[in-house]
């Protein structure tokens, strides 16, 4: 019972916690907390009055919502290693697991009307964003049934108000400023995120769209992930000035523990408050890490050690966190979320099926999605064996 | 800095050189390209909101080439918006806006510094339609002068229609005429796919005789179609923005010689019009192509690649001369600057060589 309910509410867009109604219901009478109020981890300000809240209440809904969230990413992810080596994925292949409660805290602030843009480490964000786990297994092994019909693969992902998935590093940053620009033109009263590495926190167009951005106040949140790697980089010998958050200089910045998902959340509810009000963009830092290397080319030892992986997998881990978090203070219990870990793991499994048996699109198709207007377009083959379009 | 100071530098040279034109149509039935253009993207705006023009100097300036007189009085910050001399960043900026539901105009100075931006023109607009299975369009122009200009240096003459035609996802233009330029920026602008505008450096004064259709507000030209621009039966010229008035002048020349041209104004780069080419060449049965930029892998190339690939090979009488730019950075001394572009006695030299005659 408690699965359907938890995969219903994921299918209907992740946020949609009304399938989970009669499941609270009954937990409520066995005498766990509807919701709870929680410390936010300090935050540091750059320019700014204000920090966001100093407490973050959470719903049981939102607990139960994170947690899967949050839980579908690692398995996902683990999946996705799995897949690559077994060589069902091709090429690239970035994982986020380490880096979970950055994508559900921030969509746990975001309204319907708000976009996000990340770089190509973006199966979380995909999946949080409104694709099903499907489609995202799908498009890592270029089958049919990906969300772009496997003609993006790892790194393009998209749907509705998420704009990739984008291979350049930092092209993605005057990208999402250019969708804050639409929102203002169009006064939607929406809000950009567009998601960076610290890799690519040093590229100048960031510093480009920072400037108009400020020039135009532009409501564009500029995140920088810091993980603590540019692939094999580390902060400090790429970064002259490691505070990422203060670098948009005359814009207003955050540094926030992305280790912890209420934070996170808090922070973009602030965010979304100071963008929609007119007051310009934001440059915020959250504090995160990776687990696996860079890509899955790169085992990720020899720039670091593995103590220190297992250090912050052992007392840092978002997961881990949040489980003791919400559980210590009654608003699952353990069995409860043993239960949704069961399911999700049932999910991924599912999704790897579709994702190793699916077709791949016909090879008819190769030429289509071309044009805007002529999406079918015939091609022809011409003498020599070369496709012309 | 250096970079700043030979923009500004060049404006002005360019504006004591070049007289712009004052009046909007100079007689009844001429207009000259830079009225063409400021006039398509006034139309275009009026009629679409969505439309915004973004660029350097675009607003308050009235544009470094004066394509945008007018139109920030008119249509005020919101719709022309200055920007900094950052390429990169407004560029993608402008892909980002074209994502979000405008139709951005995003102007390049000269097309020479869209070099910074080139990674937004071709990862951030010209993929994303494919990239997305059809998910996302990507309405957005890319507009500003092209092509060797006058006495600047290398850095900012040449003629970028080989490298945007180049990649698929694009579209590109390479207007000539008044015509063109109008019809082509409306047609651009209304298209859902990211375009290309190439327009002449040089040739932004230059009149036209004009149609009461061309001045009609839906006066638009489809992408991907030539145009012959003179008829004749015994040699096809193909040409782009400026090489089509080269190409006009070596026929009107040999005509006098008694050898008919055929003139082709590619108007697109990208889709290429082969089969404007391939029907000409086969009744004429020879063939000269005409540009300004580089030889290699050039316009030029592409169609004699596209030549000998088609029924129209076994047509030919005479191997394909290409009349091209010098393959050399453009130099600044004005004896070497001419010598580097394509003249009239080079198209006619090509002609008589093709055809075999004195």
């Amino acid at each position: 019972m408690l699965s359907k309910l938890i995969k219903n509410a994921l299918k209907q867009g992740h946020t949609n916690q009304r399938a989970l109604a009669p499941f609270m219901t009954g937990v409520r009478k066995a005498g766990l907390a509807t919701e709870a109020t929680f410390e936010t981890r300090p935050y540091k300000l750059h320019r700014l009055e204000e920090a966001p809240a100093a407490q973050a209440t959470c719903t049981r809904d939102n607990a139960i919502l994170y947690y899967t969230q949050m839980q579908m990413i690692r398995r996902m992810e683990s999946a996705a290693g799995n897949l690559y080596k077994e060589k069902a994925v091709r090429g690239f292949c970035h994982l986020y697991s380490g880096q979970e409660a950055i994508c559900v805290g921030i969509k746990g602030a975001l309204r319907p009307q708000d976009s996000v843009i990340t770089a190509y480490r973006d199966h979380g964000w995909a999946y949080v964003m409104g694709c099903t786990v499907n489609s995202v297994m799908a498009e890592l092994t270029g089958r049919s049934q990906g969300m772009a019909r496997g003609k993006g693969g790892s790194m393009h992902m998209y749907t509705k108000n998420f704009y990739g998935g984008n291979g350049i590093v930092g092209a993605q940053v005057p990208v999402g400023a250019g969708v804050a620009l639409a929102n203002k033109y169009l006064d939607n009263n929406g809000i950009c995120v567009a998601l960076y590495g610290d890799g690519a926190a040093n590229q100048g167009q960031l510093f480009e769209a920072y400037n108009m951005a400020k020039l135009m106040d532009l409501p564009a949140v500029f995140i920088c992930e810091n993980n603590g790697y540019g692939m094999g980089t580390s902060v400090d010998r790429a970064s002259a000035s490691t505070s990422y958050y203060t670098r948009g200089d005359y814009v207003p910045g955050i540094w926030i523990d992305g280790m912890d998902v209420l934070s996170v959340r808090e922070a973009l509810t602030f965010c979304v408050d100071y963008c929609t009000s007119g007051k310009g963009p934001l440059v915020l830092e959250v504090v995160t890490y990776r687990y696996h290397g860079h890509s899955m080319s790169d085992p990720g030892t020899s720039y670091r050690t593995r103590d220190e992986i297992q250090e912050v997998r052992q007392t840092r881990d978002p997961i881990m966190l949040f489980k003791e978090k919400i559980v210590s203070a009654d608003l699952a219990t353990n069995e409860e979320l043993k239960k949704i870990d069961i399911d999700v793991r049932k999910e991924i499994d599912d999704a790897v099926k579709v994702a190793k048996t699916d077709k791949e699109i016909a090879v008819q198709e190769l030429a289509a999605d071309q044009d805007h207007q002529f999406t079918l377009i015939t091609y022809k083959l011409k003498c020599g064996g070369t496709l012309y379009i | 800095m250096a970079l700043t100071t030979t923009r500004i530098a060049k404006t002005l040279a360019g504006s004591l050189v070049r007289s712009f034109s004052t009046s909007r149509v100079v007689a009844a039935n001429q207009l000259n390209v830079r009225d063409a253009l400021n006039s398509a993207l006034d139309e275009e705006m009026e009629r679409d909101e969505t439309v915004f023009l973004m660029g350097e100097e675009v607003a308050q300036y009235d544009g470094a080439y004066k394509v945008s007189r007018g139109l920030w009085k008119k249509y005020g910050d919101k719709r022309v918006i200055d920007t900094p001399i950052t390429e990169s960043g407004f560029a993608g900026i402008a892909v980002g806006a074209a994502l979000g539901g405008l139709r951005p105009v995003c102007e390049f100075m000269t097309f020479n510094f869209s070099m910074q931006a080139i990674d937004h023109v071709i990862n951030s607009a010209s993929k994303t339609f494919y990239m997305s299975a059809g998910m996302l369009h990507v309405p957005i122009v890319f507009r500003g002068p092209n092509g060797s200009a006058a006495g600047v240096g290398a850095q900012h003459s040449q003629c970028f229609g080989a490298w945007y035609s180049h990649c698929p996802g694009l579209k590109v233009v390479s207007p000539y005429s008044s015509e063109d330029c109008r019809g082509l920026m409306k047609a651009a602008i209304r298209d859902s796919d990211p375009v290309v505008v190439l327009e002449n450096e040089l040739m932004y004064g230059t009149p036209f005789e004009v149609s009461d259709e061309v001045m009609s507000k839906d006066f638009v030209i489809p992408i991907g179609k030539a145009k012959i621009e003179r008829e004749g039966q015994h040699i096809t010229l193909v040409a782009h923005s400026r090489a089509v008035q080269l190409a006009l002048e070596a026929a009107g020349a040999l005509a006098g010689e008694g050898v008919e041209c055929e003139v082709i104004n590619l108007r697109s780069l990208r889709p290429l019009d082969e089969e404007a080419i391939v029907r000409s060449v086969t009744k004429t049965r020879n063939l000269v192509t005409v540009e300004q930029g580089w030889p290699q892998s050039g316009i030029g190339s592409e169609i004699c690649a596209r030549i000998v690939e088609s029924p129209a090979f076994h047509y030919l009488e005479s191997p394909v001369v290409r009349v091209t730019g010098v393959d050399v950075p453009m130099p600044y001394a004005r004896s070497l600057e001419v010598a580097c572009v394509p003249q009239q006695h080079d198209v006619v030299k090509a002609v008589k060589k093709v055809l075999k005659i004195q």
